[in-house]
């Protein structure tokens, strides 16, 4: 076995690459969860609780640790793989490729760059808060805690950051739309009945999930 | 047919290469697209100029030796055939017919569209085969194979390792050809004893010759003239995972 991280095969790294990646997907239902409390009319009570509960619940705090070293591998080994892929073909072809190929499958490098650029954002809006390396829009709760309900509610309040928001969110649902079968694909986890349902589920989440997070942008605009 | 071809044009492999462009008249739809080349080249030799250099054998869709990226795709404009198998009348009258070669870093150019595809056969050197005594043939139902595993390996098998799926690649992956030859033996009682080191050995190759890692766009399968199915890939997948684990 090959002791230098760039060393591992092409294959170790896509394998890693995709258990990664499922491990976001689940991660992103979780968030929505939480999320799509904003909507109930309770001054924000439910989503500061659950925010609460992530903030300090220590089983979850070891998978944040799990979620962020996830994240940057999956990052890391995806501009690995895909520098390598620009090196495979150092003199590119006059006429540009015509083969039909599901077309969001070609792009995967970008909607993740523009994901990620979505995360550095999202991070300095929220997460920082927590830390204090960040100060926060609107005043804290009793007892010094950020108020993440009325920093959401202040941000998508704001026409243009909601719009970004939701164009970034369309780009993940993007990316999400290859990810979930190729994930399997490369995990070797292809059958003849089962695959076609992977597939219609990965369409199926990576349609509902994003529109479940633009739903409160949308909310709060009207 | 009326045509005007504009092909690429390369010395050796560390030369520049260009387009020249040439204008073929008189060709019959009926004509198959490398005997179109043939009139041409013959046309060319009368004019006491170089002929454009192009690989092609059996002219039947068997060796895999044809290798032309024509318009933008492997093989050209059908689908499921080999270059040697395309016929002019798949062209309009007064077409531009742009022709590359293969291009990834693994397939130098030789000269014009001919291309070395010897790393196919380094790849094929790491495992590609499997090791039996010589000896009389054995009989031929002491080893039984189930009918569903021998016509996937029969499928498998049919990779002529022409190349097209590292052409259509956007990554220049080879990964649809290794994993047709993974495959072919994964599949069978005699390539399972063997199958550990193969998989190990014939992915590593891949990844030494510099292809790139397959992003399942499946480009590679909508090209390949043999039809060989992404199943393989992911069949390859499941061999490396469990020769890496086990
Ligand atoms: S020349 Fe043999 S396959 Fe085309």
């Amino acid at each position: 076995m090959n002791s230098s991280f760039l060393h591992f095969s092409s294959i170790t790294k896509k394998v890693w690459m995709a258990l990664l990646g499922l491990f976001l997907m689940v991660f992103l239902v979780v968030h929505l969860g939480i999320n799509l409390c904003l909507l109930r009319d309770d001054g924000g009570r439910w989503f500061r609780d659950a925010a609460h509960f992530m903030g300090t619940n220590y089983i979850i705090k070891v998978f944040e640790v799990i979620l962020f070293g996830g994240f940057i591998l999956h990052v890391l080994i995806g501009i690995i793989l895909q520098i390598k892929n620009w090196f495979s073909r150092p003199v590119r072809y006059k006429i540009s490729n015509k083969t039909t190929t599901p077309f969001l499958s070609k792009y995967m490098i970008y909607t993740g760059a523009i994901v990620l650029t979505f995360l550095i954002i999202h991070l300095f809006n929220f997460y920082f808060i927590k830390y204090g390396w960040v100060t926060s829009p609107v005043s804290p709760l009793e007892g010094g805690e950020p108020d993440f309900a009325a920093v959401a509610r202040s941000l998508f309040g704001q026409p243009v950051y909601s719009a970004i928001y939701i164009v970034l969110i369309i780009c993940l649902g993007f990316h999400l739309y290859h990810a979930f079968q190729s994930g399997f694909q490369t995990l070797g986890l292809d059958h003849k009945t089962y695959t076609p349902y992977i597939t219609g589920f990965g369409i199926f989440y990576s349609i509902v999930i994003p529109l479940g997070f633009i739903i409160i942008p949308i909310y709060f605009l009207i | 047919m009326k045509l005007t071809l504009k092909i690429w044009k390369q010395q050796d492999a560390h030369s520049k290469g260009k387009f020249v462009t040439y204008s073929l008249d008189s060709i019959s739809p009926n004509c198959s697209f490398l005997e179109m080349l043939d009139i041409l080249n013959e046309q060319l030799i009368r004019k006491n100029e170089e002929p454009v250099a192009f690989d092609h054998d059996c002219r039947e869709g068997i060796c895999g030796t044809c290798s032309l990226y024509i318009n933008g795709r492997p093989h050209g404009p059908d689908d499921a055939i080999t270059t040697c198998q395309l016929h002019m009348r798949k062209f309009k009258d007064g077409d531009t017919i742009i022709i590359e070669p293969w291009r990834a870093k693994p397939f130098p150019v030789v000269k014009d569209l001919i291309v070395d595809r010897a790393a196919f056969d380094k790849i094929i050197q790491e495992g590609g085969y499997i090791s039996v005594n010589t000896g009389g043939a054995a009989e031929a139902n002491q080893i039984l194979v189930s009918k569903v595993n021998a016509e996937l390996s029969m499928d498998a098998a049919a990779c002529i390792g022409c190349g097209a799926c590292v052409a259509a690649c956007k990554n220049a992956s080879a990964m649809l050809f290794v994993s047709a030859k993974v495959s072919h033996f994964a599949l069978l009682p005699q390539g399972k004893i063997e199958a550990k080191d193969r998989v190990k050995k014939m992915v590593a190759m891949m990844d030494q010759l510099g292809f790139g890692n397959c992003t399942n766009t499946y480009a590679c399968e909508a090209e390949c003239p043999k039809l060989i199915s992404r199943s393989n890939i992911a069949r390859m997948n499941r061999e490396f995972i469990c020769a890496k684990v086990s």
